[in-house]
């Protein structure tokens, strides 16, 4: 991998630019590999870059239909954080924001994470008292989380209103959260695992599974058959559609989670914000631009638009918190497909076909995901068991009823 | 909004000497198509009343709306669009 630096950069500039290396191959799909992974988004990049890194295994392939990180990964709101309400849910994503901190320096490319705090907003005393349960929660799992009176809010975000018509009573900050760069976060695992001799198959469909018995053998592709000792499905919206083709079903519901994007502008907000009742968050990207996102189209759909109601229903509720950003234009407006599981949690483990391994359900909140994911599915596949942050989120939960119910605790609701 | 979206239509209730799995599956698997969906919806700003319909998941074309009681109409046929 030709390491990336301030160094190599003036070396470079001294050949005009002329000898960067290409950052990933477009090799052929072989006819075998040890893992396939279905999937080229952020969380199948990193299940393929650790199973080189830290499994050793290499002999793997990454098979994405499309362009890789042109799914949710390339459309999610960079929010990265870990104020999750059970220990489990917890747990896993704060040693994913953990693997974030030290994500750039591991994959020799700057995610551009910026650790700016993520203040959660109540609009009531009821709200309050939640919150203040969710800030001890978060504490209890050894995690940071403050409460914040509105004149604290006022401070750290100068351009809101708290006399909102959903007033700011009060709230909280986790000061480690932040966003980060989904691009780099694609583009940097699919480097790093390109160089430790992954294929990264773009333009390539999988069509069927290749049985034989309880094993899928193989997949059939738009680019030939590719036999495979294990296959890992990591493809976010189109979970069932793959779970279908293997036989079996799962609890999942894809719907649209629309993003969008204002012109860009001088830094006027300096922290993520997010209001769980009226259903919208707010950040600034370090190219001025305040991204805004709120609460999923609520039913199925797989055209990745969303519905005006909706966009209306974040504008006017972001509008209501910042008055002084009605001067602005939307710029761009777009959506992905979230698939959302009964208590929105993921689901991450062994399928019911022996080698076959899952990753979805990670609804809207996939991206700060992305480490621990593919850490922990990359582990599970080569072990053939779950990796202990994983095993609270198995498909199995759903017949013995151990939900990881974070939808009603940490205001991942729709 | 005027109408609630009520999810995949014509789930049968399990009987009650089912097991966890059967109950498991009534609760939560659903088939999630992509494509022509059976689905419940209620007018909930409106009359009130729970229907069916069928629409395209990936373009959201209707092409049937029938009564919460019936079976879906096949493509094409009456009460289809």
């Amino acid at each position: 991998m030709q390491r990336y630096s301030a160094l190599s950069l003036l070396r470079h500039s001294l050949s005009s630019h002329r000898h960067w290396r290409p950052i990933w191959r477009r090799p052929e799909p072989r006819s075998s590999y040890d893992v396939i992974v279905i999937g080229g988004g952020g969380h199948g990049l990193a299940t393929a870059y650790y199973l080189a890194s830290q499994q050793g295994i290499r002999n793997v392939a990454v098979l994405e239909k499309g362009w890789l990180g042109g799914g949710n990964s390339g459309r999610n709101t960079q929010v990265t954080r870990s104020n999750y309400f059970y220990p489990a849910s917890t747990r896993f994503f704060d040693h994913s924001l953990q693997l974030y901190e030290r994500l750039s320096r591991e994959l020799n490319f700057n995610v551009m994470l910026s650790q700016r705090g993520l203040v959660a907003i109540a609009s009531n005393t009821h709200e309050l008292e939640l919150a203040r349960r969710w800030a001890n929660a978060i504490h209890l799992n050894g995690v940071d989380a403050e409460m914040l009176t509105p004149a604290e809010i006022q401070r750290l975000l100068p351009r809101i209103n708290l006399n909102a018509r959903a007033p700011v009573v009060g709230g909280f900050v986790q000061r480690r959260a932040g966003i980060s760069r989904h691009d780099a976060v694609n583009w940097g695992f699919a480097r790093a695992a390109d160089a430790a001799g992954v294929d990264i198959i773009q333009g390539c469909e999988v069509r069927s599974f290749a049985k034989a018995g309880n094993r899928v053998v193989g997949v059939a592709t738009n680019r030939g058959e590719i036999h495979a000792g294990k296959v890992a499905v990591v493809v976010a919206g189109h979970s069932s559609q793959m779970a279908r083709l293997a036989g079996f079903r799962l609890p999942l519901t894809s719907m649209t989670l629309q993003a969008m994007v204002t012109e860009p502008i001088k830094p006027v907000l300096d922290t993520v914000l997010m209001s769980p009742t009226v259903h919208v968050y707010v950040s600034q990207s370090d190219r001025g631009e305040l991204v805004i996102g709120g609460g999923a189209d609520v039913y199925h759909s797989y055209m990745q638009r969303g519905s005006l109601a909706t966009t209306e229903a974040t504008i006017t509720a972001l509008l209501e918190l910042f008055p002084s950003f009605s001067r602005l234009k939307l710029m761009r407006q777009w959506g992905g497909t979230v698939d959302i599981s009964p208590d929105t949690s993921p689901i991450v483990g062994k399928t019911p076909l022996d080698n076959l391994y899952i990753s979805c359900g990670w609804g809207t909140g996939g991206y700060k995901a992305i480490p621990a994911g593919g850490e922990t599915l990359a582990h599970t596949i080569a072990h053939d068991r779950a990796h202990p942050l994983i095993v609270p989120f198995s498909l199995e939960r759903f017949a013995s009823g151990a939900l990881v119910d974070e939808g009603a605790a940490a205001g991942v609701a729709h | 909004m005027e109408f609630q979206y009520g999810g995949e239509a014509h789930i049968a209730r399990p009987t009650l000497d089912s097991d966890d799995s059967a109950w498991s599956q009534y609760l939560f698997f659903r088939d999630n198509t992509k494509g022509v969906h059976a689905e419940r919806w209620c007018h909930a700003r409106g009359c009130g009343q729970w229907f069916n319909a069928l629409r395209n998941t990936t373009t959201h074309e209707f092409f049937a709306v029938y009564r919460a009681t019936d079976p879906p109409p096949a493509l094409g046929g009456p009460g289809a669009r």
